[in-house]
């Protein structure tokens, strides 16, 4: 009877545990989204930040983090789908593969602010970028490097063997075999991963404090010379992202309405990030649907 | 034909290889560079073990008046104190909620509690130390103490983004158990919490500890999340209401705005260099753990 009662309370326990994490959740979103809605227009989507008088916005901030994202996926995706290739397919058991392994082991568990140093340290002096979106695409190419490669080698291992040996028993060779089956079988689960990966890069901040810098100059959006400091798409010019700006006002901000643009600025980054993970989903179940249905 | 088949078989081979070759030379890069910068204290500046490893931290005091202190060891306690005391925090609701996945109620698990636990670890940390800021810091400061700003706030923030690492790993060291342990178990006469608690649970106890030590590289590592809540005073606290400085929130006030060079910079790099060796310290231990989990 003890053991009964026991039981019941323990089963009781776990749910009131499981019930919390549901609660924080939900207070933390509810929060952000209540707070944030009262404080987005599209006048702070568009205009740029203040440093000192109130009525600042978000435009360049979120027009950086975009074109961050884009930069930094730009060298991610082919550099981590291709060594994932690597491992998935060529890589034997030996001392060689293992040591690809650690590092990419050591990538993954690095602190974002340790990588963020590694890149003022190259990127920013030795290479001489300055605090340019260079620089933090590299330093967050550093970063999600281990997912990619990841993403892509459990992705590759799933296509069943039948499908390459039946490839290669038609005398295709075996990168044609990778090119022409291989890859396309694996492609929703990489579009995913890619997707899920760029999402991460949209709220990272520790690692582009100085790498890409805490500052945005004047952006003019009909300067098309991309040497210019003005031109937006110029990759060697310093950008805040907006996680950085949300990090930087909560900190030092010296205008007076820091709650509002706080506030506004995180429900955006949150709203982006779940917008990431939602258009991940769907991309998965639409791509599975198309091949097992066609 | 052939001969261009036999190039392209080539190629693609160098090419996968040395994007893999990238991810090793990235990590000896790493290491190398921070290595250098981090030991610049003891080759450039001459400091010694007792100066660096002592609390005392007064980066620009004169020569006159004994020269620079650079005690690091202020922030090392702040980094160990918060992030053990979060996963103390974290760990046993982690594994609350992956027992409640895993063998409780695993259709609301699928259902409601992956999803929950997969947005709360897709929410940026700068977003945590926002909320941390404006909700934790004032709720502290108006009803238990304080300014607010305190190792308290800094634990609680940690110990809901590790919450996911923790919880996801332990849910995964459970479901991988074989089935029949339970059944043999339930058969015996046990209830399901008995169930758990003598035969679930400590099956499942390596990978639960990865988890947990998961979390504590994590909230070890975490830097703005932190720096926003915590006060960053650079003493050890007397009380979980004082503030406090981690190793993370050191290099993130101070790296921008010392001289390249300078005494006080690299001793932020030899703080970073101490991250850095601590992550090597917690994947051989993750790896330790795993050869053991495999034991089962």
């Amino acid at each position: 009877m003890k053991a009964q009662v026991k039981d019941k309370l323990a089963t009781a326990g776990f749910y009131l545990g499981a019930g919390l994490v549901v609660l924080i959740l939900f207070s933390l979103l509810g929060y952000i989204i209540v707070h944030g809605y009262r404080a987005i227009d599209l006048q702070f989507l568009l205009s740029e930040p203040e440093t000192l008088r109130a009525g600042g916005g978000i435009g360049p901030n979120i027009f950086n983090s975009f074109y961050l994202l884009f930069l930094s996926m730009a060298l991610t995706a082919p550099l981590g789908v291709l060594a994932g290739i690597y491992l998935a397919e060529y890589a034997r058991q030996n001392q060689f593969t293992n040591l690809i392994r650690l590092s990419i082991e050591t990538l993954t568990s690095l602190p974002s602010i340790v990588v963020g140093l590694f890149g003022l340290l190259i990127f920013v002096t030795m290479f001489g970028f300055g605090y340019s979106l260079v620089a933090g695409a590299l330093a967050l190419t550093v970063i999600n490097l281990p997912m990619m490669v990841r993403v892509t080698e459990e992705n590759l291992r799933t296509v069943p063997r039948d499908l390459r040996e039946a490839s290669l028993s038609l005398g295709a060779t075996k990168w044609q075999t990778i090119c022409r089956v291989v890859l396309p079988t694996a492609l929703p689960g990489l579009i995913t991963g890619i997707i899920i990966t760029a999402g991460r890069v949209f709220g990272e901040a520790a690692a582009l404090l100085f790498t890409a810098g805490m500052t945005t100059p004047h952006l003019n959006f009909s300067q098309l010379d991309i040497t210019q400091p003005t031109c937006p798409w110029n990759p060697f010019r310093p950008g805040e992202t907006l996680a950085v700006h949300i990090w930087k006002i909560n900190s030092e901000a010296l205008i007076p309405d820091v709650r509002r643009v706080a506030d506004g600025s995180a429900a955006v980054l949150v709203l982006v990030v779940l917008g990431f993970n939602l258009f991940a989903r769907w991309v998965a179940r639409r791509f599975t649907c198309r091949l097992t249905g066609g | 034909m052939v001969n261009r088949n036999v190039r392209r078989e080539f190629l693609g081979y160098s090419l996968t290889f040395s994007c893999a070759l990238i991810a090793i030379l990235l990590t000896l890069a790493i290491i190398l560079f921070l290595g250098w910068k981090g030991l610049a204290v003891f080759t450039q500046h001459k400091i010694s073990l007792t100066n660096i490893f002592s609390v005392h931290w007064w980066p620009d005091r004169p020569a006159g008046a004994g020269g620079p202190q650079v005690g690091v060891l202020t922030f090392i306690f702040g980094s160990v104190i918060t992030s053990t005391l979060a996963v103390l925090v974290s760990a046993p609701l982690g594994v609350t909620v992956a027992v409640f996945m895993a063998e409780i109620s695993p259709r609301l698990g699928q259902r409601f509690l992956q999803p929950v636990i997969e947005l709360l670890a897709g929410i940026p940390s700068v977003v945590y130390g926002y909320i941390g800021l404006s909700v934790l810091v004032p709720f502290i400061r108006n009803n238990i103490g304080g300014t607010g700003f305190s190792l308290l706030a800094g634990v609680m923030v940690l110990a809901v983004m590790i919450l996911p690492t923790i919880a996801s790993m332990a849910t995964d060291a459970i479901r991988a158990l074989p089935g029949t342990l339970k059944e043999a178990a339930l058969a015996l006469g046990a209830t399901r919490w008995q169930a758990i608690r003598t035969v679930i649970l400590p099956s499942a106890r390596a990978g639960i500890l990865m988890g947990v030590v998961l979390g504590l590289a994590r909230a070890f590592g975490e830097a703005l999340a932190v720096q926003m809540v915590i006060g960053n005073r650079r003493e050890i606290p007397h009380s979980i209401l004082d503030p406090l400085i981690t190793l993370t929130s050191g290099i993130t006030m101070d790296m921008g705005n010392t001289v390249q060079g300078s005494l006080w910079n690299d001793t932020l790099w030899f703080m970073a260099l101490i991250l850095l060796v601590l992550s090597f310290f917690f994947i051989f231990l993750i790896r330790l753990l795993g050869r053991k989990g495999a034991v089962h």
